[in-house]
């Protein structure tokens, strides 16, 4: 490898409290795929923006093709030939795919001729897209497409994509892939944030870890065992879940073509779903964001009622009961968004332990709160799930995600539910964190407990679910032992079998 | 240049200082709005702020005065600030105020001139009774068909005052007052006359409530689950629901003990201070007490507080116009900067200020 594209020497950036980024130094080759590599507070999202100019580092500097190279915005970054695909896409859903690139442009060409370009640079790469079709109308998939192609018309010299596959299926991952390896053969360097690893030994040439701001090492991917990198990710062994030995037992949980209308214009409605769950035994329901997980949750958790006779717990009908109906029973809840509808923001850990474990852990004696009933709930729930705080009386968006989401995950368990019902468990959690909760969930199901476990993360689901179904338009497939599956039977199951097959000559 | 910080949790100091700081900057801005008009400004805060408690000429007459004003106000914002901890934002209690006096003073008028003891318990009643139902309407036309509350609750304000201006010189008018607009003086007629529990000090039975109310409300949102459940639907909806809490019913909750209590304010003012039901009876309260219970932070002991100074502000400014000449609108004026630098200064106890002087680095 002659010139680097990129090198960063010495990078620091401090914020109050803690140092995002200590003297990170490493270089991004011409033509390369690099991946950064790192748990969530690792300091990946930091040292992208300075790259990108959203902040300025406190110290070191970068150069790029040997000259200095220091944006102090995006534009500025852009005209130097770096661009940037957004975890969180920015595209406004009532506008089509011509005028959403448009929009990102400083000096955007006639629409007619920008829907050419994009006609043109969509074939070439292999992402098929229609310019003219309203972005609120595409999947997830679609949309990433839009972001990257923005990107692709600057003819970046550096492509930035953060955490990309985590709103794609199988086969969309596939396609995307396709698409960086052309423009590596281009000579298009990648930065490629990610956490899944077996992408990265795929995908990338080179890897960069970081950890706790620092970099770890800089290495070979396809040289090193994913176990490997994530230690050096993690920093120390973590335990992977053991299997269990038990054996499902009587149904629990029964779901009978259950059909919702969709609350809003952007949601989707369940059709038909059907389900049962065993004592014992972990369901795990896999699907791309956005068809019907949500939705799926805030049936089962009882915050929307459902219709007479479609959800019984224990041959119960509870379809009409609320969820603090179905919390006394024995059914609780974990949704996905963890501020804002798992917990309160600005309440403390006490407050948001009373949010759901008022009636099983008698915290509410004759309408008035047991405070140090409460505070001893919370204080229990930290220790157990190890739930990193400076105390129990913090607020809940102090917390980092990680330590957040075990707390909520450890707030239901350690009400001993027999039917516990998650939705992205892990999500935005870092390695070791992530181990612990599932391992929790495991040993919830050992003790006789059914879990539904509904997560876009499948090597998740692979580990730890023993039947496996998918939510396609809020329709779910059937279940099927996960012993049984591969990744293409599961990607079919997924079904998102539009639109998936690599353009060749299509206009 | 100057940046803001997020905090990661609100600042407990800056909670507790912020209105404090608020008051001292209203009084140096107002004093300097006061030097402008003519007025010596140290003179005309220590009019507002000092003579009405303690000058030996004028605290005679007002420091009850000063219990008489703010109990109506602060058992008005205490029944606001539940609701609006909830999210629910009712500003239509004047119109709750008005109806409560109209429907308590009906009530007792019945009758007129009966005097048994079961009267006044029933006007207070009937004045609970007519606040909670003006407030009802907002509530059930959301809670059905999802309108909105700021302007339903507004609008009814209008409405009631055109009721009051109706009974006033209609049903309710004074048969032996010469044809003038106005019911008969509660005052005189002993059995449900208002009057002080302890005398000169402006205690009456309206204060009392407010009082009680206030600790009630502490109670409440500090202790029981109804209360978790006003804070938790305003504090994050989602998670309300998915705790249990049922939206309608905090609607109904939060704007009915509003209702109440603005119309129980109105019926002790109306047997009190105010002594009959007039066209001009409603002097704004229903409005003001917004103000207070935004100024007391929606804490039921800020609230206590906050009802105070705003009373005395009144006091003090109607002694400043007197004494000092100080027209009223610079008054109202005064009383606005103290809402402006409340909210304004509000930033500090989420956000932290950073000054870096010239280096970008």
């Amino acid at each position: 490898m002659g010139q680097p594209l990129l090198s960063l020497r010495g990078l620091t950036k401090a914020y109050p409290g803690v140092i995002a980024n200590d003297d990170v130094s490493f270089e991004i080759g011409e033509g390369e795929i690099h991946a950064l590599l790192g748990e969530n507070g690792a300091g990946k999202s930091t040292l992208v923006k300075m790259i990108y100019g959203l902040v300025q580092p406190d110290a070191g500097e970068m150069t790029m093709r040997a000259a200095p190279f220091s944006p102090s915005e995006p534009a500025e970054a852009r005209r130097s030939g770096v661009a940037m695909v957004f975890q969180h896409f920015s595209l406004f859903d009532a506008l089509s795919v011509a005028e959403n690139v448009a929009l990102g442009m400083e000096m955007p060409p006639k629409t007619r001729d920008l829907a050419r370009q994009i006609r043109e640079v969509s074939e070439a790469y292999g992402l098929p897209l229609d310019p003219f079709r309203t972005v609120g109308t595409l999947s997830a998939g679609e949309r990433q497409r839009v972001e990257i192609i923005r990107c692709l018309l600057q003819d970046p010299k550096l492509l930035i994509m953060d955490e990309p596959t985590s709103v794609l299926t199988p086969q969309e991952v596939d396609i995307l892939f396709q698409t960086l390896r052309k423009l590596r053969s281009e000579g298009t360097s990648i930065l490629y944030i990610s956490h899944k690893l077996e992408e990265i030994r795929a995908l990338c040439d080179t890897a960069t870890i970081l950890r706790l701001g620092k970099k770890v090492a800089t290495c070979t991917p396809r040289d090193t065992t994913a176990r490997e990198l994530a230690e050096m990710m993690v920093g120390s062994s973590f335990a992977a879940p053991a299997a269990k030995a038990t054996r499902p037992g009587e149904v629990l949980l029964e779901v009978k073509s259950l059909s919702l209308p969709a609350p809003d214009a952007f949601a989707t409605p369940l059709r038909g779903v059907s389900l049962s769950l065993r004592a014992g035994e972990v369901l795990g329901i896999g699907g791309v964001a956005g068809n019907g997980q949500d939705e799926l949750l805030t049936a089962l958790s009882g915050e929307r009622l459902a219709p007479q006779g479609t959800i019984a717990f224990k041959g119960k009908d509870v379809s009409r009961s609320g969820p603090l109906a179905r919390r006394a029973l024995g059914l609780l809840s974990g949704p996905e968004e963890r501020l804002g509808h798992a917990a309160a923001p600005n309440m403390s850990l006490v407050e948001n332990g009373v949010l759901t474990a008022s009636r099983r852990e008698k915290l509410v004696r004759r309408g008035f709160i047991d405070w140090p009933g409460a505070a001893r709930f919370a204080e229990r729930v930290i220790e157990s799930f190890d739930v990193r705080t400076p105390s129990a009386q913090t607020a809940a968006r102090a917390l980092s995600g990680g330590n957040l989401q075990k707390f909520v995950i450890g707030r239901e368990i350690m009400q001993k539910p027999e039917v516990l019902v998650v939705n992205q468990p892990t999500w935005g959690v870092d390695a070791a964190a992530a181990a612990a909760i599932r391992q929790a969930l495991l040993d919830l199901a050992s003790e006789g407990a059914g879990i539904v476990v509904i997560s876009q993360d499948l090597d998740e689901l692979m580990e730890i679910s023993d039947r496996f179904a998918a939510l396609n338009e809020g329709r779910l497939s059937g279940a099927r032992p996960v012993a049984e599956l591969d990744i293409e039977k599961i990607g079919l199951m997924m079904g998102g079998a539009h639109d998936l097959e690599l353009v060749s000559s299509h206009a | 240049m100057i940046r803001l910080e997020k905090r990661p949790q609100p600042s407990r100091t800056w909670t507790l200082a912020s209105p404090i700081l608020a008051v001292l900057l209203t009084m140096i801005v107002g004093g300097a709005l006061f030097a402008a008009l003519g007025a010596e400004p140290l003179t005309a805060i220590r009019t507002i702020f000092w003579d009405p408690l303690f000058n030996p000429q004028f605290a005679s007459y007002s420091r009850p005065q000063l219990l008489v004003k703010a109990g109506p106000l602060i058992l008005i914002a205490i029944g606001l600030s539940l609701g609006f901890r909830a999210g629910i934002w009712n500003i239509g209690a004047e119109g709750q105020y008005i109806m409560g006096a109209i429907c308590g003073a009906g009530a007792g008028l019945a009758f007129y001139p009966s005097d048994s003891a079961l009267i006044f318990p029933l006007m207070i009643l009937a004045g609970a009774l007519g606040g909670w139902a003006w407030a009802m309407i907002p509530a059930l036309l959301k809670v059905r068909f999802g309108t909105n509350e700021i302007l339903v609750s507004l609008m009814l304000v209008y409405v009631a005052e055109s009721i009051l201006a109706s009974v006033a010189s209609g049903l309710l008018r004074n048969p032996e007052g010469m044809g003038f607009p106005g019911s008969r003086n509660f005052r005189d007629w002993d059995a449900v006359a208002n009057t002080e529990i302890i005398a000169n000090t402006g205690m009456h039975f309206g204060v009392l409530t407010a009082f009680i109310a206030v600790i009630a409300a502490y109670v409440l949102l500090a202790r029981h689950i109804q209360g978790f459940n006003i804070r938790l639907s305003g504090e994050a909806p989602r998670a309300a629901r998915f705790s249990g809490v049922n939206p309608a019913a905090v609607i109904v909750f939060c704007l009915g003990i509003a209702g109440a209590l603005a119309g129980l304010a109105g019926l002790f003012e109306v047997t009190g201070p105010a002594g009959q039901i007039s066209i001009d009876f409603n002097s704004g309260y229903g409005f003001t007490a917004i103000i207070v219970a935004f100024l007391g932070r929606l804490h039921p002991v800020g609230i206590l507080l906050a009802g105070l100074l705003m009373a005395l502000t009144y006091i003090g400014g109607e002694l400043a116009q007197l004494m000092l000449g100080l027209p009223g609108a610079a008054i109202q004026l005064f009383q606005g900067m103290l809402l402006f630098f409340l909210l304004g200064v509000d930033v500090f106890t989420n956000y932290r200020v950073r000054l870096n002087l010239g280096a970008t680095a």
